[in-house]
């Protein structure tokens, strides 16, 4: 890839972070991800994922370390333009869906950010065209199929029209069939994407490159079937494949992008 | 599966009463109440009129009779008190096939089923006619506070979610070989309570993450903003209006 002209989509540099009961979860975590990439972000249970996916828009703060979402520094100052721009879908789509219609949730970000009337229902329309939900719109959330209501959770953000989308295990709780067809979306999508996951055989599927945080630091960074083969690396963070999975034999159909 | 918001007591339909925006329904039924309670109780006739009057909207809205009359019987428990009424009040007594009654208590027993059966034919209409989610953005735009409304339709949302979760819980607890048979057995049950109640304050808080996530900052943004005509008005509100004329000829007359 060459150098991209924009700003990277987010840049972590020296982030360290301790909650209050003096657990430190994050210890200096550094990288960045380009305009555009797909990045899985690997690492055992107690790792510090979630604590460092709550940093990216700003609900964690008040460690060390900078966090930039497009060369803007995450920080009260800008608020509610971070949160615009970093889309995260977390686990459990009924904790993320919580308005009585498909429609109204999908309008929620843009409707807070200050959208109205024509504008917002455009954007709604097309959000849940991009995840195959158009013909849900009317639908109370709770009477969708599980795969259906993750796939609504990722309109709702899209809907935010977001600089990089944050998943958290997008793939948890799925059936193979809503599992690749989840798939097939996010490899639509013309957008960032940061793949917080255990699903090792999606991280290859879907993202060319792939970050392993173990205790607090990033233990490796590079491309993803490189980091799945390497034996003693995944020994190391506690990270395993599925019986009889060889990331070797797997060719991976998406183009793959050497990081930096 | 549902289709839509299809709550038990609503009634699909496309009828003009259906249509109406859900504020000005709102704003008629609460004022037809305040006017039907105001009546004095010695004017039945007006009672009929009201009736009559609540029947037109039945007919307008093509809501059956019976579909009302079902749904009324949830009056039952809370009229079952003006039924005693006669037999413990105090005053002057009238025979009436052999059992004595007062005269005073016949009156109060009238008045409350009389008002209690037409507030809640009003309220059953209003159901059968609104969808919830319509009833909420109503009660919105008649300036309710928003955190009311906030909560009301986070528990419409949720609740099948808390319930899904109790009915888990119950499964988990059977599996394991208990079965709730007596005074004995009430602690593991509130313990179940108890559990179940941290759980939902969790998912509050996992909520309201998501929330903070995609801009909240304290209130609701509005998505659906519901006007109502000059014509819509006076359509809802000629309800209120006709039982308000009823209302001063009965205190007149």
């Amino acid at each position: 890839m060459t150098t991209p002209a924009a700003p990277a989509s987010l840049e972590v540099s020296g982030l360290a972070f301790a909650y209050p009961d003096g657990h430190q979860a994050l210890f200096g975590v550094d990288f960045s991800i380009a305009r555009g990439e797909r990045v899985a972000l690997l690492g055992p249970n107690g790792a510090g994922k979630t604590t460092l996916v709550l940093h990216l828009n700003g609900i964690l703060t008040g460690g060390a370390g900078t966090v930039k979402v497009a060369g803007l520094p995450v920080g009260r100052k800008h608020m509610a333009e971070i949160r615009r721009r970093v889309g995260i879908v977390f686990q459990d789509p009924d904790d993320q869906l919580f308005m009585p219609t498909v429609r109204e949730d999908v309008a929620f970000g843009p409707a807070a950010a200050g959208l109205k009337g024509a504008g917002l229902e455009a954007r709604v329309d097309r959000a849940l065209e991009q995840v195959g939900m158009a013909g849900f719109k009317d639908r109370p959330p709770h009477h969708l199929s599980f795969g259906q209501r993750r796939r609504v959770a990722v309109a709702t953000v899209l809907a935010m029209e977001p600089e990089i989308l944050v998943l958290d295990e997008p793939s948890s709780n799925l059936d193979p069939a809503s599992r690749r067809e989840l798939a097939d979306i996010l490899r639509s999508l013309d957008v960032t994407v940061l793949m917080v996951t255990h699903d090792l055989p999606y991280a290859l599927e879907l993202c060319p490159r792939a970050l392993i945080l173990s205790e607090g630091v990033i233990a490796a960074d590079g491309r993803t079937g490189d980091l799945l083969a390497d034996e003693d690396l995944m020994r190391a963070h506690r990270l395993e494949l599925p019986f009889g999975f060889d990331p070797r034999s797997v060719k991976t159909s998406t183009k793959i992008s050497t990081p930096e | 599966m549902g289709a839509g918001h299809a709550h038990r007591l609503y009634r699909h339909g496309h009828s003009p009463v259906h249509a109406l925006p859900p504020h000005t329904k709102l704003a008629a039924v609460f004022a037809f109440v305040v006017v039907v309670v105001s009546t004095p109780r010695a004017a039945m006739w007006a009672f009929a009129l009201y009736a009559v009057l609540l029947a037109t909207v039945a007919a307008a809205a093509r809501v059956p009779a019976g579909f009302l009359l079902k749904r009324l019987l949830i009056e039952i428990p809370f009229v079952a008190f003006a039924v005693l009424m006669p037999f413990v009040a105090q005053g002057e007594r009238v025979d009436v096939l052999g059992l004595s009654l007062s005269v005073n208590g016949l009156w109060g027993a009238w008045n409350v089923l009389a008002k209690g059966t037409l507030g809640v034919a009003a309220s059953v209409l209003l159901a059968s006619t609104t969808e919830l989610r319509e009833l909420l953005l109503g009660l919105q735009r008649l300036k309710l506070p928003p955190l009311l409304v906030q909560i009301a339709s986070f528990m419409i949302r949720y609740g099948d979610v808390i319930t899904d979760e109790m009915r888990r819980m119950r499964i988990a607890r059977e599996s394991r070989g208990f079965e709730a048979k007596g005074v004995r057995h009430w602690g593991v049950l509130a313990k179940s309570a108890g559990a179940l109640f941290i759980r939902s304050y969790e998912r509050g808080e996992r909520v309201h993450l998501a929330m903070v996530s995609r801009g909240y900052a304290g209130s609701m943004p509005v998505i659906d903003e519901v006007t109502a005509s000059r014509a819509q008005w006076s359509y809802a509100l000629a309800l209120p209006v006709t039982a308000l004329a009823v209302c001063l000829l009965g205190w007149t007359l």
